[in-house]
């Protein structure tokens, strides 16, 4: 006798799963990769080697050993926290601190609240400004790019485009005077300039935010709003005084705008469920971070500005629903 | 091209039977005549143990309101009254029928010849179509006779014919459309003069091309009438969202169609009202596609209601060896049977034989927030909220974000890449709330 499955329909279902999405994510994410490798070299990949294993290390362990529960280290997700977390700090951070990072993006960041999909706060995020404010002078030690470099550990250090305008405006040095000192606009672009291991080349980071688009893993809004209210905000205050404030351009390709914008904002978990929803987290987002970067301590907002708008997820996703069929009566 | 504005998904068409002319299949054994085919009460049966019943001879009487009579599709002897399951999967009361030749009712003109006019009033159609138990073909079986009888203070500006099948697999209204098309249209002008409206539009989605540019070219001859080519997106089929594509309306929550002036009607509804009213023959037989990735001979055929599944299965080249689920209707929203023995009904539109790598369900993971579902809701609703407030008994927050309003198309646990049984849930919960309003109201 032949038995058959009785199931409540519908009783098709997408090609899509969880792990062809985050791999998805993973494979987007290689330009980026190829870009931090060309210019911070062989100790760009030991620290994205090393945060990926140690990220999925410690969610082996947690789940096998504390929670003993199903093992999902493969699913891909464990995999993006790692290339997201070294992505985020420079790249001759000793790597004893990426383990340490990566325990708590894990740890603290992710298995704490239930794992996957339950987190309030970007994992990747949780581990960088964790080592920010554990381990300052270490995190803010940048490698000067090189081409096809080779180095490992033979630091010549300098400071990135931000804390040089950073720096320079609060000595009372006017914009004009600091340009020389700073990369060319495509330059910046390409990523030729000091910051963290991924986070330099807005170029390779939009190819991979337009696959992600393409494959239709992530949705415009977010990004959209990030960029655009940052360009927007920063550009307000460049028309007020181009001497004090530098322009909306300069702002959206140094830093971890772009970075933050693509990959960070737009992490499922941590972020608004409808369209609109995004659009304001995305906002706050832009905003925050502009504030940061020209009235804050830190030359750079990104990290924080993602935290604090994550944050406020449950609260967008109470306040701005999506549109109900039938909601206003329509008759066109 | 047209289409709705918010979620839908593509799932893969598989449209195998689209180029098999329907299929006539002759009645044999026994026939179970379920008793409630229909959105509503039951008929009650007006026949008894014994009786010799013809084609087309009334056997059940649908009273209240909203009902339907039921007729003999066979000839022969009613052998008896008793449950069966039915393709719900329920147990519920049908009448039994041995066949015995094929003896119709003098009333029924058999000849295929075309008859466009009509001569009755929109009283007089109405009453026709009731008498004749024609229901809505297109799978809520709601019955036509209400519909077409606009409600005292409204006034109907559209009928919509709905000719979009937006489900996967199934070709049924397609090859009706295609070898129908000229009794179809004279069924629609007969529903446009019971309603009083001076158009109609026929909504086709563009994998149909033949059927738009058939539709068109006869329709040129019927006043009022026009062919509006879709683009391809499911559930365009569902009431509220066809109405939207073509005229841009929008039906309130909790509100029918004629709230903003329309009226729908499947395709394989208007050849009924057609047959109906100028062939005085009543609904007994319906088309119904045969087709799976396995199956030897996808078909379209056009079957006595009350003939058992097992019989069209038989008649498109048997079981293939592989099948692992058969459903009752569309991929999207059909049933999946537990009896091959269940009857077809006024509601069955097609019998899918898939195999058990096509209908997979995914290892349930967390929710990762994605927002597809939101995305892909047509009722802009959110599933993965509705979901979780279902599952934790929160009624009134789940009244309160309308999970009323879902109409089960499907598309959240469609695309969900998490495999969640959001619908599932969701189902429960609908059930529960609607117990609540009742006992509320009561």
């Amino acid at each position: 006798m032949r038995l058959l499955t009785v199931s409540g329909s519908p009783h098709l279902h997408t090609d899509q799963s969880v792990s062809k999405i985050m791999y998805g994510v993973v494979f987007s994410l290689i330009p980026a990769m190829l870009v931090s490798f060309y210019f911070f070299g062989l100790a760009a990949i030991l620290v994205t080697l090393t945060a990926v294993v140690s990220c999925m290390a410690f969610e082996f362990v947690i789940q096998k050993y504390l929670i003993k529960g199903p093992l999902t280290i493969f699913d891909g997700s464990a995999i993006i926290t790692g290339v997201l977390l070294a992505f985020n700090v420079p790249a001759n951070l000793p790597l004893g601190l990426v383990v340490i990072g990566s325990a708590v993006a894990i740890g603290m960041g992710k298995m704490t609240f239930g794992g996957l999909g339950k987190n309030p706060f970007n994992p990747a995020l949780v581990g960088r400004v964790f080592m920010m404010i554990s381990f300052p002078v270490q995190m803010t030690t940048y490698p000067e790019p090189t081409a096809f470099s080779t180095r490992l550990t033979d630091v010549v250090t300098g400071p990135t485009p931000l804390t040089l305008v950073k720096d320079g405006v609060s000595r009372g040095v006017g914009i004009s005077e600091l340009m020389p000192q700073l990369p060319e606009y495509t330059q910046l672009m390409m990523g030729n300039m000091g910051g963290s291991v991924g986070e330099v080349s807005a170029i390779a980071l939009i190819l991979g935010g337009l696959y992600m688009l393409f494959r239709r893993i992530i949705s415009w809004h977010i990004p959209v709003a990030f960029l655009g209210s940052a360009a927007i905000f920063a550009g307000i205050f460049w028309l007020v005084d181009p001497q004090v404030y530098v322009d909306p351009v300069f702002h959206l390709f140094t830093g971890g705008l772009m970075l933050g914008a693509l990959y960070m904002a737009t992490d499922y978990a941590t972020s608004p469920m409808s369209r609109w929803g995004m659009i304001i987290f995305g906002v706050g987002c832009g905003l925050l971070t502009i504030i940061i970067r020209l009235f804050g301590a830190y030359p750079e907002g990104v990290a924080f500005s993602i935290l604090i708008m994550n944050a406020f997820v449950p609260l967008i996703n109470r306040a701005f629903k999506p549109k109900r069929f039938g909601e206003e009566v329509k008759n066109g | 091209m047209k289409t709705f504005a918010i979620g839908g998904v593509h799932p893969p068409e598989n449209k195998f039977a689209e180029k098999q002319p329907i299929e006539w299949l002759p009645p044999s054994g026994t026939v179970a005549i379920p008793i409630s085919q229909h959105l509503g009460v039951p008929a009650k049966p007006v026949v008894t143990k014994g009786d010799k019943v013809r084609v087309g001879q009334l056997i059940a009487r649908g009273e209240a309101f909203i009902s339907a009579h039921i007729h003999a599709s066979v000839s022969g002897t009613v052998s008896k009254i008793d449950s069966i399951t039915d393709t719900s999967g329920y147990r519920r009361q049908a009448i039994l029928i041995d066949v015995d030749g094929d003896d119709w009712m003098e009333s029924i003109d058999r000849d295929q010849t075309l008859i466009s006019d009509c001569s009755l009033d929109a009283p007089e159609i109405v009453k026709k179509v009731h008498e004749m138990g024609i229901v809505g073909l297109g799978g809520a079986t709601f019955p036509s006779h209400v519909k077409l009888n606009v409600p005292q203070g409204k006034k109907a500006s559209y009928l919509i014919i709905n000719g979009v099948e937006c489900e996967p697999c199934l070709t049924a209204d397609h090859r009706i459309m295609l070898e129908r098309g000229e009794e179809m249209l004279v069924g629609i002008t007969i529903q446009m003069r019971a309603l009083g409206v001076e158009k109609a539009i026929i909504g086709i989605e563009n994998n149909k091309p033949d059927a738009i540019t058939h539709l068109t070219e006869l329709a040129r001859k019927y006043p009022g009438i026009t062919v509006e080519p879709l683009k391809v997106k499911y559930p365009q089929g569902a009431e509220k969202q066809l109405i939207k594509a073509l005229v841009d309306r929008e039906v309130p929550s909790g509100k029918l169609p004629i709230e903003v002036g329309c009226v729908v009607h499947n395709v394989g509804t208007s050849l009924a009202v057609y047959e109906a009213v100028q062939k005085n023959k009543p609904l007994i037989e319906r088309v119904v596609t045969v087709t799976g990735v396995s199956v030897k001979k996808p078909s379209n055929f056009m079957v006595r209601l009350g003939t058992p599944v097992s019989a069209l299965i038989e008649a498109a080249g048997g079981m293939p060896e592989d099948t692992g689920k058969v459903i009752n209707g569309g991929p999207m929203m059909g049933k999946a049977l537990n009896d091959l023995g269940a009857p077809v009904t006024k509601g069955t539109s097609g019998i899918l034989l898939f195999t058990q790598e096509e209908t997979p369900r995914l290892p349930e993971l967390n929710c990762v927030r994605c927002a597809k579902c939101l995305t892909v809701c047509p009722m802009g609703l959110e599933p993965y909220l509705l979901a979780v407030l279902a599952d934790k008994r929160r009624l009134e927050e789940c009244e309160e974000e309308r999970i009323m309003d879902c109409m089960e198309c499907g598309s959240c646990l469609y695309i969900c890449p998490s495999g969640r049984p959001l619908l599932d849930q969701i189902r429960v919960g609908k059930n529960l709330v609607g117990k609540m309003i009742r006992e509320r109201s009561s």
